[in-house]
């Protein structure tokens, strides 16, 4: 039986921040390239809700029968993030959701561990990296996720990648540390790690290579992650795989995205890949962890809803001060509004469907559309004749929209639309990653998962619109 | 099935109100006792005289006992209502069915409001408990939402309505600087209105009404009873009420330029007051000008001015002071101000005040017209609940 991966895909998120910005605003120079921002209404749940739902958009056969979310920046501990995640996809109940939680090496070990073992799993990872204001943690960094379901190939559910093998190496030292409840990671000084690391990757890569049967000088895709900058450059310059061999990590664009990195960076290789493509995984932390995965015939027929590549080109300036706003590393006069009381619980599980899955209702005899869902109907007023409408992917139009200045936001002021849906259904929503100069009645809009505050230390998930892009692929 | 009314059954003989604004010294029961003491003195009664007491608030206490207390009233029926911001009429609504019905004698609606105190601008409700999914959006940006939709429905320049909406924030401004119980006894001029800071959408800071604490009181008695305690009272023509299913808010249909539960409303209240042509019969409207564009529908929901026309009307002075049919003479709650439970019996103090001449004569509105309109309304375009009432000075 063949297994490995079903189906990719990676979520950047919309902001950039120019890294010459940051230096500029510190009164330094230099800096190149850009680091991706998650809006300030999303964390790691969020993304890993937007990279699982386009994975899932791409192989609609392959149903998962396990959720695997991996993450060092959880939007709750001792709550299951994965929970969260399950409810917005619309999992069913059997299928358990866990947090795989911690470390940076909790990304990859999720993925070698469900390319090892059996059933369907949906591994889902995301991050959210910074540090204090002008380090290099903050500069490299960078957010986003990315999900891979990882199965059997089956009729219906042809395999994009097959897993060939792997191996990892594990060691303990101190490299990179955070404490929890801590926002700043500490490193040791570089060198020890480098060597470290170095032996550590090659031995791991040669192991898998041998694992998979197959020759380093057949590679045709060599991804490299880590947070150690150093160990990973100078692990890829030392792999005996051909030259141009090497994948673009995103670090000049997306930038180092902890956990997720190396699940997003082998999106990507999969996007570009032809069939046959032998492609080599390896990330660095506390050991090394290497996969071996050839692409099958077809990846050549796989369109993804929303490659990395478009969604990368598309991104939008963010100014630094905002971004050290949204990082709660800077408190902006916030608005003088009563804050947003926390969420019931017991009332967000009865509306669990319609909360977290964006799922109205239709009556069965007139057709009309109800957001959120009702009992009784506007239209002929039908008691209990409805059925259940998912409308998390149903695109609509702007009818009107407004600025709010006054409500209370994380980030004023509130962008607010009244869409009307394709195939039905009108919602007043608010809008998110969107500039609202360039707001017009007519502009197209998808569904988004976001976190629209939090009270008490509960987070307040629901759906929000934003504008549907050509350019990061969003019109297709 | 069907909207009776209670036409001519009904009247208003004695009023209070008390002026609006910040009353920094003044708690809830100050308010109350300075409104109900008024009232009770223009009847000439006690408060004991009173067989039952509605109290409309909409967050300011809960129950009845947030007015028997302060007033000290002993073993009365005291009812507290709420409606939104039509609570006020509500509680008058109340207590004239109350007589109608033959159930008691006397009754007294007051509607009161202590805003000021919660530390914010603006109202804010109560938080109720839920799943975290409604919206917070406030009501300024709700009915900003009315501009772009009546403008591309009737082709007017965005631009040009702004400067209606601002006519209509000036005409209330004007009207009210010339009111000593109004919050906002300034004129202003269109221009510093356009320039005021942007709240939501095409909206700035003089498209929205004042948020002021105040309270009103009216004492209702059965008409053929009213000569006993004024020689002018106030006839109930009409009480109409409207509320929505809020489905405008998910129905497709529904395009922002028009408030269906006002036009329900409306209808019902001319069908019992057996009105046919409220702009010719009506010697004045208080209409619920929460914010500019809502004064501007509703002239067209009332009837006061053809569809995609009330624009046009506003700038010809159809609704000023001297015009054809005044609206707001008192300010509105631009002007006035608006403490929620309050407002729908200020609406009907002017009324008093208008119709028996008493108003202060740079606004008294010289007409023989002998009826006047009350229009108060709460909640959003696509999910609100309308009152209408018609008040006259003659029976049939």
């Amino acid at each position: 039986m063949m297994r490995g991966i079903l189906s990719a895909a990676g979520y950047v998120p919309y902001r950039r921040l120019s890294r010459q910005a940051v230096a500029a605003f510190l009164g330094s120079s230099g800096g190149t390239g850009t680091r991706a921002v998650a809006g300030y209404d999303e964390d790691t749940t969020t993304m890993a809700v937007e990279a699982a739902r386009l994975a899932l958009r791409a192989a609609p056969a392959a149903a998962p029968d396990a959720l695997w979310f991996a993450t060092t920046t959880p939007a709750y501990l001792d709550k299951t993030n994965a929970a969260t995640v399950h409810a917005a996809l619309r999992l069913r109940s059997e299928v358990p959701a866990l947090d795989f939680g911690g470390s940076l090496r909790s990304g990859i070990g999720a993925l070698s561990s469900a390319l090892g073992g059996s059933g369907t799993t949906l591994v889902a990872v995301a991050d959210l990296r910074d540090g204090l204001p002008g380090g290099q943690d903050e500069t490299a960094g960078g957010d986003g996720a990315a999900a891979v379901v990882v199965g059997d190939d089956g009729p219906g559910t042809p395999l994009l990648a097959e897993y060939l093998g792997g191996a990892s190496a594990t060691d303990e030292f101190v490299d990179r540390w955070r404490a929890p409840g801590e926002r700043r990671s500490k490193v040791w000084e570089e060198r020890f790690g480098e060597t470290r690391y170095l032996a550590l990757g090659r031995d791991a890569v040669e192991r898998a290579l041998k694992a998979a049967g197959v020759d380093a000088r057949d590679v045709g895709g060599l991804v490299v992650t880590g947070m150690h900058a150093r160990a990973v450059a100078a692990l890829a310059g030392r792999l005996p795989v051909p030259a141009g061999a090497l994948v673009d990590d995103l670090g000049s664009s997306v930038g180092q995205t902890g956990a997720a990195h190396p699940a997003l960076v082998l999106s990507a290789a999969l996007e570009v890949a032809p069939p046959g493509r032998v492609l080599v995984v390896v990330h660095l932390a506390d050991g090394a962890d290497a996969l071996v995965l050839r692409t099958t015939e077809a990846v050549a027929r796989w369109a993804p809803p929303r490659p990395v590549a478009a969604q990368v080109a598309a991104g939008a300036d963010l100014p630094y001060a905002r971004f050290l706003a949204w990082r709660q590393m800077l408190e902006p006069e916030p608005p003088r509004r009563p804050e947003p009381t926390r969420v019931s619980t017991p009332a967000a599980w009865r509306a669990q469907d319609w909360k977290f899955g964006f799922v109205g209702s239709r009556d069965r005899s007139s057709g009309a559309v109800h957001l959120p869902p009702a009992r009784v109907s506007m239209r002929g007023g039908a008691v209990d004749d409805m059925e259940p409408l998912p409308m998390s992917d149903a695109r609509g139009t702007i009818a009107t929209y407004t600025i709010d200045r006054l409500a209370y936001s994380p980030s004023p002021p509130v962008v607010f639309a009244v869409v009307d849906f394709d195939g039905g259904g009108r919602f007043p929503l608010e809008l998110t990653d969107v500039d609202a100069e360039a707001l017009s009645v007519g502009q197209r809009v998808e569904m988004t998962f976001r976190r629209l505050s939090s009270a008490d230390g509960i987070h307040n998930y629901f759906w929000k619109g934003r504008p549907l892009r050509s350019t990061d692929g969003g019109d297709r | 099935m069907a909207s009776h009314g209670i036409r001519d059954r009904v009247a208003i003989v004695g009023m209070g109100c008390t002026p609006f604004g910040e009353h920094w010294g003044k708690s809830l029961d100050d308010l109350l006792v300075d409104a109900t003491t008024e009232a009770l003195a223009s009847a000439g009664l006690a408060k004991d005289d009173v067989d039952a007491y509605w109290l409309g608030t909409a967050q300011s206490g809960m129950s009845g006992i947030t007015l028997a207390r302060p007033l000290q009233l002993q073993g009365k029926p005291v009812t507290r209502v709420e409606n939104y911001c039509t609570t006020g009429s509500e509680a008058l609504r109340a207590a004239a069915y109350a007589v109608a019905s033959g159930a008691y004698d006397i009754a007294m609606a007051v509607g009161a409001e202590k805003v000021k105190d919660s530390g914010y601008q603006g109202l804010n409700a109560f938080p109720v408990p839920g799943d975290g999914t409604a919206r917070s959006l406030t009501a300024a940006a709700m009915f900003s939402m009315v501009v772009p939709a009546y403008a591309r429905k009737y082709g007017v320049e965005e631009d040009t309505l702004v400067e209606v909406l601002a006519a209509i924030s000036a005409k209330n401004h004007f009207n009210g600087a010339r009111n000593p119980r109004a919050q906002f006894r300034r004129e202003v001029s269109r221009e510093s209105i356009c320039a005021s800071p942007r709240v939501a959408g095409r909206l700035g800071v003089f498209d929205c009404a004042g948020v002021a604490d105040g309270a009103a009181a009216a004492v209702v008695v059965r008409a053929e009873d009213a000569l006993r305690y004024t020689d002018r009272p106030l006839y109930l023509k009409a009480l109409a009420f409207a509320t929505g299913s809020g489905s405008g808010l998910i129905d497709p249909e529904y395009d922002y330029t028009h408030f269906p539960e006002c036009e329900a409303a409306a209808a019902d209240a001319y069908a019992q007051a057996g009105i046919t042509d409220p702009r010719r019969q009506l010697a004045m409207a208080e209409v619920h000008d929460c914010f500019t564009p809502t004064e501007l529908v509703l002239m067209e929901d009332l009837g006061f001015a053809e569809r995609g026309q009330a624009w046009k009307e506003v700038l010809a002075g159809t609704f000023s002071l001297g015009g054809e049919l005044p609206v707001n003479p008192d300010g509105g709650l631009k002007s006035f101000g608006h403490p929620v439970g309050a407002s729908g019996l200020r609406m009907f103090f002017e009324c008093w005040l208008q119709l028996r001449g008493e108003a202060t004569p740079e606004r008294q509105i010289t007409t023989d017209r002998t009826l006047a309109l009350t229009h108060n309304l709460g909640g959003y375009p696509g999910e609100m609940v309308s009152f209408v009432s018609v008040v006259g000075t003659e029976l049939g």
